[in-house]
């Protein structure tokens, strides 16, 4: 992968530091503890057969680039994920579901479906196949369980593209990921508020800063490990 | 982490870092030159001389210019909120108060954040106007206007953020925290717009996300924070043209999709509005 150098970070991180942005199996591990479990879960599903996908070449898993490919691989992920709930959502909502919920349902999955198309066609060859998602453990017929990892996932996409923007080497690309992170910030509150009514910036997001979170790829995929069944390879994702 | 320190080094250490922002400047012209062009087709406002005098420059060109560009708005956003809550009968109380000022809480945690980073090199604060020489008059007697002219603050701040991503390329710390401060804006900008849609009347159908441009019922005098905000094109893809859940994508689905930056010429004449000296 190409190396980060010191040449394009404007900030004073040192070059050992920069070395570990190269994503690397043995760093991943290290980084926090509760993702060793996830990985572990990644790791099981992907030695079953049934889920080896066409796109593995290596027999590593689907391979997301390196550099701005790869974080706009990971981004697609992400959106993947999301319109899959979406569509899964609204095609069985949730009994007693306001006409309000189900109107803005729609628009959310037609905006992540949006989201996911757009990566698609902008990385043309270079995409990531679909991804095979893991939906089992969200109560459908719960209203409380679908706000819940509705909150989830739109939390995690906020904290997802604003800890990669710096990793973002195009302008232009960086411009998109602030295009359509402002659009999960707008979802996320709103879920939020249907969970609870004034909850759509409070404590759990916003710090004493009034700071949003900001995550690393390897911590956002962690958590959307569980999810995701298919077989990934982000060896060469920038991350820190 | 010593945010300070690390701006410093910014500036000192590193040789070539206007090198670097020139081609990225470049970039962000072009891309910004469209909703320049539209914005201004459409505006019903004059260059603010005001603005001008207050924050000591125009359109930022620097990591600071962009900090100094995000403190004055943020000045505006605090003090706004800091009189709303402050005025008596104002906002019902309950969860509307309660809304408002978990947002002025954060407005004035953003103002003391950048002032902390600037250090010695922040603006001082401008004297504001809210009722824009009169448009607003009754902006701290009528619940209903303080909350539409919120909304305009709110959804100008996200749009303003966006646009000056570009100069915060690559830069863990700055960009990271102007991103941070961007996505909540954004949180509040969709809990407004769902505040403005549960008192009805002109904005009873106006989502969280934006539809369009001006979707707002507030009028014509806020198109300009608007402008631009119907472009379907993202990248050169048309997002009309691509497959949606049945179908292809809608317009309004394309448009909602993606929030659009404002080129910082035009916040700053819609800022400069607001602005006395």
């Amino acid at each position: 992968m190409k190396k980060i150098t010191s040449k394009t970070a404007l900030t004073s991180i040192s070059d050992s530091e920069i070395e570990k942005k190269d994503f690397r199996r043995r760093d991943f591990l290290k980084l926090t503890g509760a993702s060793i479990a996830s990985i572990a879960i990644l790791g099981m599903t992907s030695c079953k057969k049934d889920h080896d996908n066409d796109m593995d070449n290596s027999g590593k898993g689907m391979y997301f680039g390196s550099g701005d490919i790869a974080i706009l691989n990971y981004a697609y992920a992400l959106e993947q994920l999301e319109a899959a709930f979406y569509i899964h959502l609204v095609n069985n909502p949730y009994s007693g579901i306001s006409e309000m919920e189900k109107a803005f349902f729609t628009d959310l999955r037609d905006h992540e479906i949006a989201h996911r198309e757009f990566f698609k066609m902008a990385l043309g060859a270079k995409a990531i196949s679909s991804l095979e998602f893991n939906l089992s453990g969200i109560n459908f017929s719960s209203r409380a369980s679908v706000l819940a990892t509705a909150k989830t996932f739109e939390d995690l996409g906020v904290s997802a593209y604003n800890g990669a923007g710096w990793l973002i080497k195009d302008p232009n690309y960086l411009l998109l990921a602030g295009k359509i992170v402002s659009v999960e910030a707008r979802h996320a509150a709103w879920v939020r508020d249907m969970i609870d009514n004034g909850s759509f910036a409070n404590q759990e997001v916003v710090d004493s800063n009034g700071l949003d979170l900001a995550k690393s790829p390897s911590v956002v995929l962690s958590a959307a490990a569980p999810f995701i069944k298919s077989k990934i390879d982000v060896k060469d994702l920038p991350t820190y | 982490m010593n945010l300070l320190n690390v701006f410093e080094q910014i500036n000192t250490v590193d040789p070539e870092f206007s090198d670097r922002i020139s081609p990225r400047r470049e970039a962000i012209k072009n891309l910004a030159s469209i909703s320049k062009k539209i914005t201004f087709a459409t505006l019903p406002f004059f260059v603010s001389e005001l603005f001008k005098k207050a924050y000591g420059a125009t359109a930022p060109t620097d990591v600071n210019g962009v900090l100094n560009y995000a403190l004055t708005l943020e000045y505006l956003e605090a003090e706004y909120y800091t009189m709303g809550v402050a005025k008596a009968g104002l906002i019902p109380s309950g969860k509307p108060l309660g809304a408002i000022t978990n947002i002025r809480d954060h407005e004035i945690a953003h103002v003391n954040f950048l002032k902390q980073v600037l250090g010695n090199k922040a603006v001082s604060k401008p004297t504001f106007d809210f009722t824009a020489g009169g448009t607003f008059g009754n902006v701290f007697s009528n619940y209903d206007t303080f909350l539409a002219v919120a909304q305009a603050f709110e959804d100008t701040g996200v749009r303003a953020y966006k646009g000056q991503a570009g100069i915060l390329l690559g830069n863990r710390v700055v960009l990271t925290a102007a991103l941070q401060i961007h996505s909540v804006e954004a949180r509040h900008a969709s809990h407004i717009r769902q505040m403005r849609r549960a008192r009805g009347g002109a904005a009873a159908d106006q989502k969280p996300w934006i539809t369009g441009s001006n979707d707002t019922g507030i009028g014509a005098v806020v198109d300009p924070i608007y402008a631009g905000e119907n472009n379907i094109i993202q990248a050169g893809v048309d997002i009309t043209s691509l497959s949606g859940h049945m179908g292809k994508i809608s317009s309004n689905a394309a448009t909602q999709a993606f929030d659009e930056p404002l080129a910082a010429e035009a916040v700053l004449n819609i800022a400069g509005l607001f602005i006395k000296a």
